[in-house]
This record gives structure tokens, C-alpha cells and sequence, in this order.
């Protein structure tokens, strides 16, 4: 028997959650329309109308030249993905079809590597990379988000290998599969959708790290977390360049992310709620 | 079929990776620890020399250090309840029969994706601000004096902003959580007279604890590293009131340029953050046996 939901009921739940929801998203379409109202306008009090001008994403781009961090976020948070998964597929893969005794003991070690607070590491990091000329370049970096995302990503790779069947293999390699043939033609179709979700959540964690970003960048390398957070100094009236740099920095994760909701829950959890 | 020929090419697989997490792993705590006992100030770096436990002692018995340990605490405890108890009330509403229901999900997880930096700068501009913010309009509205946050409650506003952005992980997880609990189960409780209060006491709220268990000890680990918010809010003050034990290493390293004294704050942060790791390596450990 199905569960009778009275139309008055089902009415009265969705007023509530829309409230609830428009009440938490709030914040952000402010923002948004923040965005689109003249200086002037944006500290004359609430108002939800804005004038629409799109003279403060120019003014960003002409005064504060906003390609440039816009660039970097894409070329850390794509690159130390891609680093990230050179480094991890192999090492999921063997985990999850090739496992021995210490598998586990090896995937809990790496999970521990996450656990280890930045802060600890921030001095002996800072200092090499200052010695190494490394400081505010994007390999160093790209180097940097790639480890501090790599447990998570052989993680998550795990849990979607783990979930393709062994005798798929087996028997591909009892019809004389080279194991070359086995990767191109059984292991990679059935892998794909797991390394693009895997791809999809740590381009967002990259692109929205923020404290590596924020100590070991000036100018050259910064991304937008480094670049926003130089905004913080109290100035009155630019909150509308604010909200219009903010708006671009976050619109093209917040979409990516509505899209990766499930495999959201699963690689920060670590498979451990599904 | 593990022939010792698949054995040594999967170790040869899984070596990269393990190799230089291990180099990430070692090198850089090694050296906190080396640090913590050396006098090494980044202004006079000539003058390097052993201090034995000098740092300890100077950087625990700092009035600062307790201060700051108390506000982590504060800090972690007051978004882990917001998160948690609003998370579970926000996954029951949205696992109601509503109108929209995939749009209500993306408006509610969306903060989460929002850069520190960003989500901080909007609450403190465009929220709180004493003048110009919203809620100093809504208080105007009633006739009722502004508040300053970040100058009267510069924690608190801290807290309200971490959980608005944690708020959507837990609310998520706790849907996901939610979704999976056997509808047969809910009818038969539904049948036998089970009112909606009793429903949820004795029936999802059993359901739901390894998910509250996961969410805890996931946002603490992260909650215990926050530091963005607090930079571009309150710089960590006014005073010491809203720099936690993250941000005080940083203002001992980065802007004392006192090497030693922030290594020996980076190793207690490293033992706080075990003893959250082993809680979660325990949790997570038992989902890899069954």
C-alpha cells in the first residue's frame, strides 16, 4: 500500500522547503544581483531589483585584469587533477583486482595522509619551497593540490573499480585477452564513468582550496581564492566589483557541482555512505 | 588468478602513488618536528641554534594558545551542532512528496561549493555588515539597532558562516542516508499505530547514526583547518577572540616569522587531528570489511 499524501499536505511541505531552501541559497543570488547594481545602489539598502549593468564584470577585468587568476584556477584545478589521476588509477587498479593482505592497511594509510592538518606541514612546505624557487608558480602549485587530493582520488577510484565484477577480467583473459586488450576493451568502458566522476569532484576541491592557494602565491600563480580573499581589506564601495568577481568565480563550480551530487557524497565520505 | 608475474606488476602499479605520499607525508612533518626544537626566526636566519623544549614551552604556556584552543573547540562543536541538527531536519523536509523537489536540492547544496573567500566576503559584506548588510536592514526594518557582528561576536559570526557553507555536505549525506531506508519498514511502523515522532526516534534516527557518525568526523577534520573565513572576516580578532589554533600557527610562522614556535603549534595540531583520524579510520575501516 502506497503511502496516501494529501494534495493540502504535499502543498504545505513544498512552502516550507522552498522557504527553507530560498532562505539558504539566498546569500548567493544576492551576490548575484548585487552584481548587477551600480556601486551607489549596492550599499543604498535591500533591494532585490538591480539596475542591470554589466560595468562591474568589465571594470574587473579592466582593473584588476581578472583573466589572470581565472586562468590559474583552471590550469591548477584541471592540472593537479589530471596529476592526480596519472598517479591513482594505476595504484586503484591494482588495489581493487590485484589486492594482497596489506591493500587495506595501505588504503587506510593513505586516508591518514588527508587527516594530516595543513598548518602542521605550512613552515617546512613554505621554507622548501622558497628554496626550490617554487613559491608562487603554478607547478609548484599544481604539485601541491595533486598530493593533498591524492588519497581522495585513489579512494574514490577504488570504491568504482571494486564495484566491477573480477570474472568479467577472468574471463576475458580465459578468452586469451592480452592484458593490454583486457584495459582498452573490458576495464576501460566499464571505468570511465567512475574516473569521470572521480575527475569532476576533485576539479572542484581544487578549484575552491583555499589554503595552499592563499600562503604560497603573491601574483603570478594566484588563483581565485587568492585573488578574492586580497578583497578583504575594508574599503567602503566596491562591494558590486565584489559580487561580480565573486559571481564569475563561483558560477562555473556551482554548476559543475549540481551535477555531482551523488559522487559528492561518495568521495568525501569515502565510500562509506553511498 | 594471481600469478607472481600480476603480484610484482601490481605493486609496480600501486608504488607511484605510495611513494610519494609517503615522501609527502614524511618529509614535511619530519622537518615540523626538527623545526620545533630549533631557535629559527626568519628575520635573523644567521642565527639558528638548538632550543631544546623551549618552543614548547613558549608556544603552550602563551595565554594565546588556550585561547585558541578553546575557540577550535567552540568553533568545531557550534557547526557541528548546526550542521547536524538542521541537516537532519532539512534531509526529512526534503524527503517529503514536494513540488520541485530537484531544484530544492541544488539551491540547498549549493553553498556548498562556494570558495571560502567568496562565501566569507558575501556574509560580511552583503550580510552582516553593521550599515549596509541585510540583516542591519531587517533590523532597521523593526526598529531595532544593528548589530556589529564580526566587532561584538566575531566567533559566533564565524560559526554561522562555516555552518551555511557545511550545512549542504551534511544535509546531503543524511538525504542520501535517508533514501535508503526501507519504505516497507516505514509502513509496517505506519501500520502498527507508530505516530511520526515515534517513527523517527525508533525507526530513522537508528538508521540515520552512521551517517551522523561519517558527517561528524569528516567536517571535523576540515573544521579543525579552517582558516580562509577567518582571514578575510576578523583577521582573527578582535584581540585573540576569533583566531583558532590553524590560525595562530599562521600568525606565529607567517607573521611572527618565528619558525620554531609555529612548528611546535604544528605538532599539537597534528595530535589533535589524530585523535579525530582514529575515530573516522575506525568508521570507515568497518565499511571495507563487510
Amino acid at each position: 500500500m502506497a503511502r496516501t499524501v494529501t494534495r493540502g499536505s504535499k502543498i504545505g511541505w513544498t512552502i516550507a522547503a522552498w522557504v527553507v531552501a530560498l532562505l539558504i541559497f539566498f546569500p548567493i543570488l544576492y551576490a548575484f544581483i548585487t552584481s548587477l547594481k551600480t556601486e551607489p545602489e549596492a550599499i543604498a539598502g535591500f533591494s532585490l531589483i538591480p539596475s542591470g549593468t554589466f560595468e562591474n564584470y568589465v571594470t574587473v577585468q579592466t582593473q584588476r585584469d581578472y583573466f589572470k587568476p581565472f586562468m590559474n584556477s583552471v590550469v591548477l584545478s584541471i592540472g593537479s587533477t589530471i596529476l592526480a589521476l596519472l598517479f591513482a588509477i594505476p595504484a586503484a587498479w591494482s588495489m581493487a583486482f590485484s589486492p594482497t593482505k596489506r591493500t587495506k592497511d595501505i588504503l587506510m594509510w593513505m586516508l591518514s595522509t588527508k587527516m594530516m592538518p595543513a598548518v602542521a606541514v605550512l613552515i617546512p612546505i613554505f621554507i622548501l619551497f622558497r628554496n626550490f624557487g617554487l613559491l608562487d608558480t603554478r607547478i609548484g602549485l599544481t604539485v601541491m593540490l595533486t598530493l593533498i587530493n591524492l588519497p581522495i582520488v585513489v579512494w574514490m577510484l577504488y570504491t568504482y573499480f571494486r564495484e566491477i565484477p573480477g570474472e568479467i577480467l577472468e574471463a576475458a583473459r580465459m578468452d586469451g585477452a592480452s592484458l593490454w586488450k583486457e584495459i582498452v576493451y573490458v576495464l576501460t568502458p566499464m571505468a570511465v564513468p567512475g574516473i569521470a566522476s572521480t575527475l569532476l569532484l576533485n576539479i572542484i576541491l581544487a578549484w575552491n582550496e583555499a589554503f595552499w592557494t592563499i600562503q604560497l602565491t603573491t601574483t603570478n600563480a594566484a588563483p581565485l581564492t587568492a585573488f578574492i580573499a586580497s578583497f578583504s581589506s575594508p574599503q567602503g564601495l566596491f562591494w558590486a566589483k565584489l559580487s561580480a568577481a565573486s559571481t564569475m568565480a563561483i558560477a562555473p563550480i556551482l554548476i559543475l557541482g549540481w551535477f555531482s551530487q551523488k559522487q559528492l557524497v561518495r568521495g568525501l565520505t569515502f565510500g562509506a555512505v553511498k | 588468478m594471481a600469478t607472481q608475474n600480476t603480484k610484482t606488476l601490481a605493486r609496480l602499479m600501486m608504488a607511484p602513488a605510495v611513494i610519494v605520499l609517503l615522501v609527502w607525508m614524511v618529509v614535511p612533518l619530519a622537518m615540523t618536528l626538527w623545526y620545533s626544537f630549533q631557535n629559527y626566526n626568519l628575520l635573523t636566519p644567521q642565527n639558528v641554534s638548538f632550543a631544546g623544549f623551549f618552543n614548547y614551552v613558549y608556544f603552550y604556556t602563551d595565554p594565546a594558545f588556550f585561547e585558541s584552543i578553546w575557540n577550535t573547540l567552540v568553533l568545531v562543536l557550534g557547526v557541528l551542532l548546526i550542521t547536524v541538527i538542521g541537516g537532519i531536519a532539512i534531509a526529512l523536509l526534503i524527503d517529503q512528496p514536494i513540488f520541485g523537489q530537484g531544484i530544492v536540492r541544488i539551491l540547498v547544496i549549493s553553498p556548498f561549493f562556494v570558495m571560502p573567500p567568496v562565501a566569507a566576503l558575501i556574509w560580511k559584506n552583503m550580510i552582516m555588515h553593521p550599515g549596509y548588510g541585510v540583516l542591519a536592514d531587517v533590523a532597521r526594518f523593526f526598529g531595532a539597532q544593528p548589530v556589529d557582528w564580526f566587532a561584538q561576536y566575531p566567533l559566533f559570526s564565524i560559526i554561522i558562516i562555516v555552518a551555511w557553507q557545511w550545512l549542504p555536505f551534511a544535509t546531503l549525506i543524511l538525504l542520501t542516508a535517508l533514501q535508503s531506508l526501507d519504505s516497507e519498514q516505514k509502513e509496517a511502523a505506519e501500520m502498527d499505530g507508530a505516530n511520526a515522532f515515534n517513527r523517527f526516534i525508533y525507526l530513522t534516527l537508528p538508521h540515520l547514526s552512521r551517517a551522523i557518525t561519517v558527517v561528524i568526523l569528516i567536517q571535523t577534520i576540515f573544521l579543525l583547518g579552517i582558516y580562509a573565513e577567518i582571514l578575510v572576516t576578523t583577521n582573527g580578532g578582535p584581540g585573540y577572540a576569533s583566531t583558532n589554533l590553524t590560525f595562530l600557527i599562521y600568525r606565529t610562522a607567517r607573521l611572527g616569522y618565528d619558525v620554531g614556535g609555529g612548528a611546535a603549534g604544528g605538532i599539537i595540531a597534528v595530535v589533535l587531528a589524530n585523535i579525530v583520524a582514529i575515530f573516522l579510520m575506525r568508521a570507515v575501516g568497518k565499511n571495507l570489511d563487510r
